[in-house]
């Protein structure tokens, strides 16, 4: 992994409990940043809270650290106004600042458009689309009255060349990637950058269900011939959100093995 | 030109949807008309847009009522 000093740093991720949004909590905690980790599911909470914890544990060399302090979970669902302004609030509470915000919560509810019902679009743009609308309209006051931050967004590559019974999913990527290029540059005077990551196909519970043979005709199609891990993903995070990429902003970055070009 | 106090409570009001007559320079920001620290936050952002100052975090700790609101405005652009 990458290795940056985010020390006393706060960081807000949305969907921190499972995949590239855990793989991202447990990079950024490595780097010292205290994390504020946002999930739905109370049981997945608890344990990616334990191994946010580890990982912070592990990058001190075992020198014990007071966890309580550093890493805090949040049940929320980041679709639903109440819901977002309450948990930032308590963020803010809790831990008097916000300096980067991960929008990574996201679903798929994949369906040929034919057969796609009301409720499997609006559930994918709500949580994908007007999830990372919320929280970043939320978590950018802090941002804006400290003159500093950084927004990562995670899209999909489904959001830019499209995928086959994603009409929902793609629509909200490709939404993501419209809404990150007019934010950064809405945030741009207030020293806050807003940049995207695609990824292509990373090893996730997401990817999991897909049939065996779906995911060798995939991998043949990727020129690097993997699927990507949740740290390939971390580690362009860190990138993003390193004193060093303070000129980068509204950017989209692929992370897919060369798959598209 | 509206006065200081005008301004100052013509931004809150618009900001946290209360009405401006109701709002004097002894009214608690955070107690009175129920602003939580985002709305705060926001409300700092204004006062420093408007203004065109700058609001330190330490000093908009000590800012709770209206009336700190405008002392520091005064005293910010005197200063400038």
């Amino acid at each position: 992994m990458l290795k940056i000093n985010l020390h006393d740093r706060v960081a807000v991720i949305t969907g921190g409990t499972r995949g590239i949004g855990l793989g991202i909590a447990k990079a950024l905690a490595a780097c010292e940043a205290k994390i504020a980790c946002i999930g739905t599911n109370p049981e997945k909470l608890q344990s990616a809270l334990k191994a946010i914890c580890h990982e912070r544990n592990s990058s001190t060399g075992g020198v014990p650290l007071e966890f309580q302090e550093e890493v805090e979970g949040y049940l929320c669902n980041v679709s639903v106004t109440e819901d977002v302004e309450q948990t930032v609030e308590k963020i803010l509470t809790r831990f008097g600042r916000i300096d980067i915000l991960v929008n990574c919560a996201g679903i798929t509810r994949d369906v040929p458009l034919g057969a796609m019902k009301d409720e499997e679009w609006d559930d994918v743009i709500g949580v994908n689309l007007r999830g990372p609308f919320l929280m970043t309209r939320a978590c950018s006051k802090p941002m804006r009255r400290a003159k500093r931050g950084r927004i990562i967004n995670i899209a999909s590559i489904s959001g830019l060349i499209g995928n086959k019974g994603q009409a929902n999913y793609s629509a909200s990527k490709a939404g993501l990637i419209g809404f990150t290029r007019t934010v950064s540059k809405e945030l741009a005077g207030k020293n806050i950058t807003v940049n995207a990551i695609a990824p292509g196909f990373i090893e996730t519970d997401m990817t999991a269900v897909l049939p065996a043979a779906l995911k060798l005709e995939i991998k043949n199609r990727i020129p690097l011939a993997r699927f990507g891990s949740p740290e390939d993903v971390a580690n362009a995070v860190l990138y993003f959100v390193s004193e060093e990429a303070s000129f980068v902003t509204g950017q989209i970055l692929t992370i897919d093995g060369g798959m598209i070009r | 030109m509206a006065s200081t106090e005008e301004r100052v409570i013509n931004i809150i009001a618009g900001q946290l949807g209360s009405d401006a007559a109701t709002i004097t320079a002894e009214t608690d920001i955070a107690n009175d008309l129920g602003a939580d620290s985002l709305d705060l936050a926001e409300l700092m952002i204004a006062f420093e847009e408007e203004f065109n100052i700058n609001i330190d975090e330490s000093d908009a700790q000590n800012i709770t009522t209206v009336g700190d609101v405008i002392q520091h405005i005064e005293k910010a652009i005197k200063t400038d």
